[in-house]
């Protein structure tokens, strides 16, 4: 699926998720990312590869940070940018999305990042969108979360180089996660020797082994020899109301925060990464979210230029390799 | 009263075991010969069937006419109308309209609507207990009195004991009961079978327990009630194995699977198509070849449409928003015919799954051709293909996942009392 995201020479036409997209593409997006990630760092923290574009910001799931950066991304691109908090304007009016989206249409922008609570929501709104108009997928569900996954493998090289090797343990609430489905598709295709996901049972989706994992229960078992720790938040919004999966976060933190204590476990140089927003205490200790392994902060400036490079792409504004198929 | 002879079709009845090509003849709304008319017998119409299959109209265990409650989606007349045109003659309706079949009032509105429509018949359901709400029983005995053929909850009833003299009240009132067997609790806010597919598109999932536990749970009381049971859409191949098990100790259970769960699997929700968004969930291949099987080897009695048509809004919204339910009507012989061609099975076997044998289950003396019956017929020719498409389907939903399919089959005459409805 998710062919609709490529154009008829392969290259990004939108981004909606990492499933069936090839490794030469990924590493082109990483490498467009490293090629603009010197960016903010100069006098003037902008390149023209979006003048004259608008890009809308279509979030109907509250968001601040990755809103942000996709603004930040976007303005650094130079590109007019919309934002558009759609929770408390027109679905509550009863407003359909196709609707919506002809209205947006409408006003002639170039771009929409979109983020929805219904898995699906960024495939459904590129198959009906007006051909000239890009669909970037800021998380839908509990399906993808594209771009989150491409920073993520940025630092992963960023920190490790080849892909090969690793040994990488995605920890904590899969079930719930888009962050878990994208980066266990984008480690797969990239090659590395061996993706892990730890947690309870509650956790942990049906059948998850088919999408190329092997799965621990046991934390420490699971951490053994990885190279790096992706720790996922406890969605606690997305759980049986009155009931946390694991029976309290007091528990939780006992079988599967993240201590220094833990880490001992993991090969000696390994990485400590979390999408945000981190709940210390919970998932993972503050000293080792502030700890020396933890390149939690390097993710979220990492974001900003693999967002620009993921927007300058699906615009056609930078030259992709030809290879790129 | 118009008379009427349909002239060297191929007449298969699969409840007399008839398969001849010959004459069928009809008076006063029934059929009054096969074969040599009587004597002094003259067809005011006659239609030609040569090279075409006459049987039985089609009997449809679970047709949402939509009205009253739902009427944007369907009406009694563009429903009833939409089945005949598909050579489906009887269709049951399940007490799930808004007001709730469970007054004697909603149940003579369907029977006087349906009526005045002179299309398809319509045999109602009651509800179980008022309101669906699982608490108080409904007036079974009045509802049957109504006209209602069956009663059944289609939502899970949480109280046990509520359940448990439900069933015995309608044992009493000799009443068959459809369950539809979902747990309460269990895969609530489920999209989609649990499974690979679901894990992949992020899509919560229904487990296959969901379907067993409640079967396992309806099964004991079904044994301690003495009820008449009926299992509706079955989904998973685990359910047929315990209802085989149960037909073998002696109770008195039947069950039927809807078309599309004996040719979809979860792989057909692939790309989060909404059209194939269905409850119950379609579950795995080894589920879909379990049904297959179990209809083949009796424990599954008959192929239903499971009609529920929508508008095209209900469907064009990401997966977890739009609304689940397959338009069935256009689909039901087309598809019986192909999973004849599919599993080498001969016509009238296949056509006993949509004919007599649903009326064995309701216990009526339909569904069949014999002599001074009420003559509801369908004719069709079996080597005409065609393309469904929105434009030739005859309900008022066009939502199904099998637009664009290539089907071998086309009815081209219903006959509903003896009256040609569709030509």
């Amino acid at each position: 699926m998710n062919n609709i995201q490529l154009d008829s020479q392969g290259r990004l036409k939108h981004f909606l998720g990492i499933e069936g997209l090839k490794r030469s593409l990924l590493i082109d997006i990483l490498d467009t990312a490293a090629s603009l990630i010197n960016v903010p760092e100069k006098s003037v923290k902008k390149v023209p590869l979006l003048r004259g574009k608008t890009v809308v910001n279509l979030f109907f799931e509250p968001s601040t940070r990755t809103r942000t950066t996709f603004e930040l991304a976007a303005k650094r691109l130079s590109a007019d940018v919309l934002n558009f908090n759609v929770s408390t304007s027109s679905t509550s009016k009863g407003e359909t999305l196709i609707d919506m989206l002809r209205n947006l249409e409408a006003m002639h922008c170039d771009m929409f990042i979109v983020r929805h609570g219904a898995s699906g929501a960024a495939y459904f709104m590129a198959q009906h969108v007006a051909p000239d108009i890009s669909i970037i997928n800021a998380g839908d569900g509990q399906h993808a979360h594209p771009t989150q996954a491409m920073l993520d493998m940025y630092t992963i090289r960023q920190y490790k180089g080849d892909f090969a090797p690793l040994r990488v343990a995605i920890v904590g609430d899969i079930r719930h996660s888009r962050v878990a489905r994208s980066d266990i598709q984008a480690l797969t295709i990239l090659g590395v020797s061996q993706v892990r996901v730890v947690g309870p049972k509650t956790l942990i989706p049906m059948e998850v082994e088919t999408l190329g994992v092997k799965v621990f229960h046991d934390l420490k078992a699971g951490l053994k020899d990885v190279d790096v720790v992706i720790m996922l938040r406890l969605q606690r919004e997305r759980m049986l109301e009155g009931a946390l999966l694991p029976p309290s976060v007091y528990e939780y933190f006992q079988y599967y925060g993240l201590t220094k204590e833990v880490l001992k476990v993991t090969h000696p140089d390994a990485i400590v990464m979390h999408p945000g927003p981190i709940n210390r205490g919970v998932e993972i200790d503050s000293n080792v979210a502030d700890g020396p392994d933890s390149v939690i902060l390097q993710q979220v400036s990492n974001g900003i230029a693999v967002r620009m490079a993921v927007m300058a792409m699906t615009l056609g504004a930078v030259s992709e390799k030809k290879d790129a198929k | 009263m118009a008379t009427l002879s349909i002239i060297g079709g191929r007449v298969i009845d699969p409840a007399s075991n008839l398969d001849l090509i010959t004459d069928l003849h009809i008076a006063e709304e029934r059929i009054i010969a096969i074969g040599s008319p009587p004597a002094d017998f003259s067809a005011d119409k006659q239609i030609d069937a040569t090279g075409q299959i006459v049987c039985p109209g089609l009997i449809d265990l679970s047709v949402r006419l939509r009205e009253p409650g739902a009427e944007e989606k369907g009406t009694i007349f563009s429903e009833t109308r939409a089945a005949a045109a598909n050579g489906i003659t009887t269709v049951c309706c399940p007490p799930d309209t808004d007001p709730v079949i469970d007054s004697q009032a909603v149940a003579e509105l369907l029977q006087q609507r349906a009526a005045k429509a002179g299309m398809a018949k319509v045999l109602s359901l009651a509800a179980l207990t008022e309101g669906l709400k699982g608490q108080h029983l409904a007036n079974m005995g009045i509802l049957k009195g109504a006209g209602c053929i069956a009663v059944s909850n289609v939502l899970p009833i949480v109280n046990t004991e509520v359940f448990r003299y439900a069933l015995e009240y309608a044992a009493s009132c000799d009443l068959l009961v459809f369950f539809h067997a979902k747990d309460p609790w269990l895969g609530n806010n489920g999209y989609v079978h649990e499974g690979a597919m679901g894990t992949r598109l992020g899509l919560s999932g229904i487990p296959e327990a969901t379907e067993t536990i409640e079967v396992a749970r309806d099964l004991l009381l079904i044994e301690m009630t003495g009820v008449r049971a009926h299992f509706c859409q079955l989904s998973s191949a685990r359910a047929v194995d315990m209802i085989k098990q149960a037909q073998a100790k002696g109770l008195p259970v039947t069950a039927d699977v809807s078309a599309h769960h004996l040719f979809l699997s979860e792989q057909d929700i692939n790309n989060y198509n909404t059209q194939s968004y269905v409850f119950p969930p379609l579950r795995t291949e080894a589920d879909k070849q379990g049904l297959q099987e179990g209809l083949l080897q009796g424990t599954i009695n008959a192929i239903c449409s499971d009609h529920q048509p929508h508008e095209a809004d209900a469907k064009l919204n990401p997966f977890s928003m739009a609304a689940p339910g397959i338009s069935g009507l256009d689909t039901l012989l087309p598809l019986t015919l192909q999973f004849a061609e599919m599993r080498e099975l001969d016509l009238m076997t296949a056509l006993s799954y949509v004919t007599h044998k649903p009326a064995q289950i309701l216990g009526l003396d339909v569904g069949n051709l014999a002599i001074g019956h009420p003559a509801d017929i369908c004719i069709f020719d079996p080597e005409s293909c065609w393309r469904l498409s929105p434009e030739n389907m005859r309900s008022k939903g066009h939502n199904s996942p099998f637009l664009e399919w290539e089907f071998k089959g086309e009815v081209s005459y219903t006959v509903i009392n003896g009256r040609i409805i569709s030509d």
